[in-house]
């Protein structure tokens, strides 16, 4: 790959390609999608939380104008179960299949389905289907307490041990440690809220399911749905141009898919079901609220001896989501003795799923806000804490890191926040009549990479066309193979045509665990080069071209260009000549890439993986009116090579956008009478506004990371919301003398 | 969202002859008048609100602001939120109602809300706008969920033990304590209330939140004279800084000579059933000199007789903080 400065498209600030589309309002989201015949579906949600269905009676909805059924159990036909298979295919949280039995086990969950001529009618009939329950107390309650588990048990993902990692003698050496810590932290559960809903258009055409979704994974969509439908997979397409952000919510199917295909399959119309916000808070996941204890020990010099980290989280009554929070606790800092294990508590709710950094982010929230707590305690700066602690190598798996530069995120950070004037006595810093606090936490996220497979055309009219099936959540993956394909063909952006979002396109990556963009490059890179390779022998086999005769490891591609090594590139012809004097549309080239994530684990890794990160906060706290807002915030990832750094700066900012929110507001409450989520809205869910938004400053490190692909890029959706809670809470324990354990800092909580 | 009927009124006499049909003109009311629809398109979404027939007002002839022969200011019923707010008078002699107005909603909400409206503004108690749930309000005799549940936004102020809803609107508690008369028009004939007089308490009777009667068409609201020297200021307490009802606010209008207050009018918002206006805060300010120590007199005073919920026990103080800066503010500019 060229790599010259002057040409390269890679890792320079490019503009999203999609973006005229989307400000256009010409973007097609999953529903912007009308088809003749549409009929449209409002799903009915039971209002108890535990409970059975007594009577459903559906007459006076059914006799509505317009209505074409209200569908429930005895009428919507058989949909089966579905079971994990190979590599990322048959995910799903929510494996009961929806009016399975009549036992209510959440709030909200679907108990009917209203089927009109338009939204509005379907809307009312829904309103006119009575449900009564024989209701029982549901359990909601926010105290976590570890259930009776084996050692080993099942999750949505596969089994894990309880017992994570450990190493040492914990216990003893926290027993004996100078100096200790023993606190709980608590997450509350928090609802994904990508301003588009979810939702499903199903057709149905007898052979053929067609589902238009705002998937983050439209292959894993096919696969679940064909096993719902006892249909193969090539008989189900699933299409997803664009989505207007997920943050995990949009992952995995969600029983309002099925819900949507099998109307299809009835009415034999088209059928589209779109979320209320409300649903969007019940039925379609949410991070799971988790307690976790946090034993540190450490020397008075500030080695840390021991760690021990016991998290509890909630799951719903039949499905085992698990919320990882030990993902980063084992690696991160040098200490001979840890233990990590975790319990589960069942609730009464819809269940938890992936949300933005699952595990991990609320995971660092607890170690990142213990490692703060004892640095105070120990009175040393909680960098330097960081600095005493550091590893030389993966000690939970006993590998080196293939790139890990967390001390230099460190040195840069503090540096552009000037933290070496921080005074560390508590409400010692003022500013215009305002205390200041200053916090700082680290971050790390797991690298890896999903399968993938991409094709490249190379065209006669010097145009060249990427697809692969994976898709654009908004993080900017249109933008990425654009450049990626820009690069290899020789062409500048707007000559190149991307197709992502349909799974009749090559089989590409889930849009999730910030992966997709480590995942196609090596695909797209191979796609490149198979093309090329055609292009060449285009170039020596067709009649009249200037290199027919010539053999094709005598000649090299370079910037759009085919010339004989020996004449250097100066004399190259460009691809689209040599197309049209073969008489040629294309060349294409195909090329995939092996996962390193999820597979089995056959052998130990040679390297250990990820990314890392520090933030640097400052808050101002005005005590007279308990007002705390986020003032200032300096970031630094260590995210591999940065291929595009507008989009990926806009990737951060949104995660410590989206911290701020899981620090101070972020809160889904359960009334503990009959356990709906009764905030379900986004007046009363409150996230961060852009008032709440301070200056923030991002900077990459962008050293490569050749081990996860040939560019050296990882991931960087998910790394900016690790670690800013802790650092949040710090700042906000520095400028107010309060600690907080439990999220979100509100405002009675400081006064 | 049931089906209505939507019909125009051209004069008021219409709106007025459509509206005394109803019922009610409280909760439960099968017809009711629609200016920006801010409130009751979104509760007949929910099927909070479920008239049969809704008159449009916004063609009556009362979107003017002007100024009265006593100094004071006569408000349209249908002027639109943002005009009001940005109106010259408005900003410099009743600069709480301009500040009030702009701390809530946002622009678009503004542009559409009118004065009456905000006037008769439902609660944003969720169980109130959840027709599963139990709500006195709502359904007269079916409970209060809010008591034993998530009441953390709820209020602390002139609650029953049948209803813990708050007022949600920041105009109303400038309003307050400007001393604002509302100007009614109904079957019979025209007559005014002040606006401390308006909105009712909950007491055993939560689903009448005004005195409005069937066909009562509020037509104007008048402002008193600005108090000569008198400076005025809202602030509005909330856990974001954007987009959310106050936590807890207040509306301050104080005259201050030499360091003495000589008249003060307080009311707030956020806290109670509906716009608080607090007397026994302005007591204890009139004839003090403004200094800390008399602005937390006031505050206790204010909130002496809050009966705070299981998670909103932190507004009490936060209220106080809330009045004393306001009152501190308010006498630094004078």
């Amino acid at each position: 790959m060229p790599e010259s400065a002057q040409t390269s498209v890679i890792g320079k600030p490019q503009p999203r390609i999609d973006g005229p589309f989307k400000v256009s309002g010409t973007a097609m989201y999953a529903s912007d999608f009308h088809f003749p015949d549409l009929l449209y579906a409002v799903p009915i949600e039971a209002t108890i939380a535990n409970g059975k269905i007594q009577k459903l009676d559906a007459a006076a909805a059914e006799r509505m104008p317009g209505v074409r059924a209200i569908f429930h159990r005895a009428n919507i036909g058989k949909i089966f179960r579905s079971v994990m298979g190979k590599g990322m295919e048959g995910i799903c949280i929510e494996r009961r299949p929806p009016f399975e039995d009549d036992v209510i086990r959440y709030y909200g969950q679907y108990v009917a389905l209203a089927v009109a001529d338009t939204f509005e009618l379907a809307k009312a009939a829904a309103d006119a289907v009575r449900v009564t329950y024989s209701k029982e107390k549901p359990n909601v309650s926010p105290d976590l307490k570890a259930e009776d588990d084996p050692q080993v048990v099942a999750t949505t993902y596969g089994p894990e041990h309880r017992l994570q990692s450990e190493r040492g003698n914990p216990d003893a050496a926290f027993a004996s440690a100078p100096v200790k810590l023993d606190q709980t932290y608590v997450t509350p559960s928090e609802t994904h809220n990508p301003i588009e809903l979810q939702g499903t258009t199903a057709i149905w055409d007898g052979q053929m399911l067609t589902l238009y979704e705002e998937s983050q994974a439209i292959f894993n969509m096919r696969g679940v749905l064909a096993q719902m439908f006892g249909l193969p997979k090539e008989s189900v397409r699933v299409i997803t141009k664009f989505v207007g952000s997920g943050f995990g919510s949009k992952l995995w199917p969600w029983t309002h898919c099925p819900l949507a295909a099998a109307a299809a399959r009835k009415l034999g119309k088209p059928v589209k079901l779109v979320l209320s916000r409300r649903m969007m808070f019940q039925t379609a996941g949410h991070r799971a609220r988790t307690q976790q204890r946090m034993r540190l020990g450490a020397t008075p010099a500030g080695k840390l001896v021991s760690l021990m980290q016991d998290y509890v989280y909630e799951r719903s009554m039949l499905d085992d989501y698990h919320e990882n929070c030990g993902e980063a606790t084992a690696f991160h800092y040098s200490v001979p003795n840890l233990r990590v294990k975790f319990g589960r508590a069942r609730r009464n709710i819809g269940s938890p799923s992936d949300m933005r950094g699952p595990g991990a982010v609320p995971g660092l929230y607890a170690t990142e806000s213990a490692m703060n707590e004892l640095a105070d305690q120990l009175k040393i700066d909680p960098v330097q804490f960081r600095v005493l602690n550091e590893p030389k190598i993966d000690e939970s798996l006993g590998v080196p890191f293939s790139s890990r530069h967390l001390l230099e995120c460190l040195q840069l950070g503090a540096e552009k926040f000037d933290w070496s004037k921080r005074t560390p006595e508590v409400g010692s810093m003022k500013r215009d009549g305002l205390t200041l606090g200053w916090g700082m936490a680290t971050a790390a996220w797991v690298a890896a990479r999903f399968a993938a497979e991409a094709n490249i055309q190379l065209r006669d009219d010097g145009t060249t066309r990427i697809a692969c099936g994976t898709q654009d959540i908004g993080t900017g993956t249109y933008t990425i193979l654009a450049q990626l394909a820009a690069e290899k063909a020789g062409v500048t952006l707007d000559k190149v045509e991307v197709a992502l979002g349909d799974t009749s396109l090559p089989e590409g990556p889930v849009s999730g665990g910030s992966m997709a963009t480590a995942s196609v490059i090596p695909a797209v890179l191979a796609a490149a080069d198979d093309a090329i390779k055609s292009l060449l022998t285009v170039a020596t086999t067709t009649p009249g071209s200037p290199f027919e005769k010539r053999k094709n490891d005598e000649l090299a591609f370079e910037s759009g260009r085919v010339f004989v090594k020996a004449n250097g590139p100066a004399s190259g012809v460009p691809f689209a000549d040599l197309l049209r004097r073969a008489d040629l549309r294309f060349v294409t080239g195909s090329g995939k890439s092996n996962a390193t994530f999820g597979e089995e684990k056959k052998e130990k890794p040679k390297f250990s993986t990820h990314s890392y990160g520090c933030h640097f906060v400052e808050v101002t706290w005005q005590a007279e009116i308990a007002r705390l807002r986020v003032n200032r915030v300096v970031s630094v990832m260590d995210a591999g090579r940065i291929i595009n750094p507008l989009t990926g700066r806009n990737q951060i900012e949104g995660a410590v956008v989206m911290g701020i929110g899981m620090a101070l507001f972020e809160h889904t409450a359960y009334d503990p009478q009959n356990g709906a989520p009764i905030n379900s809205n986004v007046a009363d869910y409150i996230m961060a506004v852009n008032a709440d938004v301070p200056k923030l400053e991002v900077h990459f490190l962008d050293y490569p990371d050749k081990e996860i692909n040939p560019l050296g890029a990882r991931g960087i959706g998910e790394i900016g919301l690790a670690g800013i809670a802790a650092a949040i809470t710090a700042a906000t324990h520095h400028a107010t003398g309060v600690r907080i354990r439990e999220l979100p800092i509100t405002i009675d909580k400081l006064i | 969202m049931k089906l209505f009927e939507l019909s125009r009124a051209d004069d008021p006499g219409q709106a007025i002859a459509a509206g005394a049909k109803a019922t009610t003109a409280q909760q439960g009311a099968d017809i009711r008048f629609i200016a920006g629809g801010t409130t009751l398109i979104d509760l007949m979404k929910l099927n909070v609100e479920t008239p049969q027939k809704v008159v449009d007002v916004t063609h009556l002839p009362f979107g003017k602001i002007e100024t009265l022969a006593d100094g004071g200011l006569k408000i349209g019923a249908m002027v639109r939120n943002s005009e009001l707010a940005y109106h010259p008078v408005v900003r410099k002699d009743y600069a709480v109602l301009s500040e009030a107005i702009l701390s809530g909603a946002s622009p678009q909400l503004r542009n559409m809300a009118t004065t009456a409206g905000n006037l008769l503004q439902r609660t944003r108690c969720m169980y109130f706008r959840d027709t599963a749930m139990p709500c006195n309000k709502r359904e007269p005799g079916s409970g209060c969920a809010a008591i034993t549940g998530v009441n953390r936004s709820l209020a602390i102020l002139g609650t029953s033990e049948h209803c813990i809803a708050t007022n949600p609107s920041d105009m109303n508690v400038a309003l307050a304590a400007l001393e604002a008369t509302i100007h009614i028009r109904g079957t019979k004939d025209e007559h005014s209330i002040p606006i401390s007089d308006f909105h009712l308490l909950p007491g055993d009777t939560p689903q009448r939140e005004t005195v409005l009667e069937p066909g009562d068409l509020i037509i104007h609201v008048t402002l008193p004279p600005p108090a000569p020297r008198s400076r005025s200021l809202y602030l509005k307490l909330r856990d974001r800084a954007s987009y959310e009802f106050a936590l807890a606010s207040a509306a301050v209008v104080v005259t201050a000579t030499g360091g003495k207050i000589t008249r003060a009018r307080v009311a707030l918002g956020g806290v109670g059933t509906k716009p608080w206006r607090s007397p026994e805060a302005e007591a204890e300010l009139t004839g003090q000199t403004a200094t800390e120590t008399v602005f937390q007199k006031a505050a206790e005073a204010a909130l002496r007789d809050a009966k705070p919920q299981s998670q909103n026990r932190f507004k009490v103080e936060l209220a106080k903080r809330c009045l004393v800066h306001a009152l501190k503010l308010v006498t630094q500019t004078a």
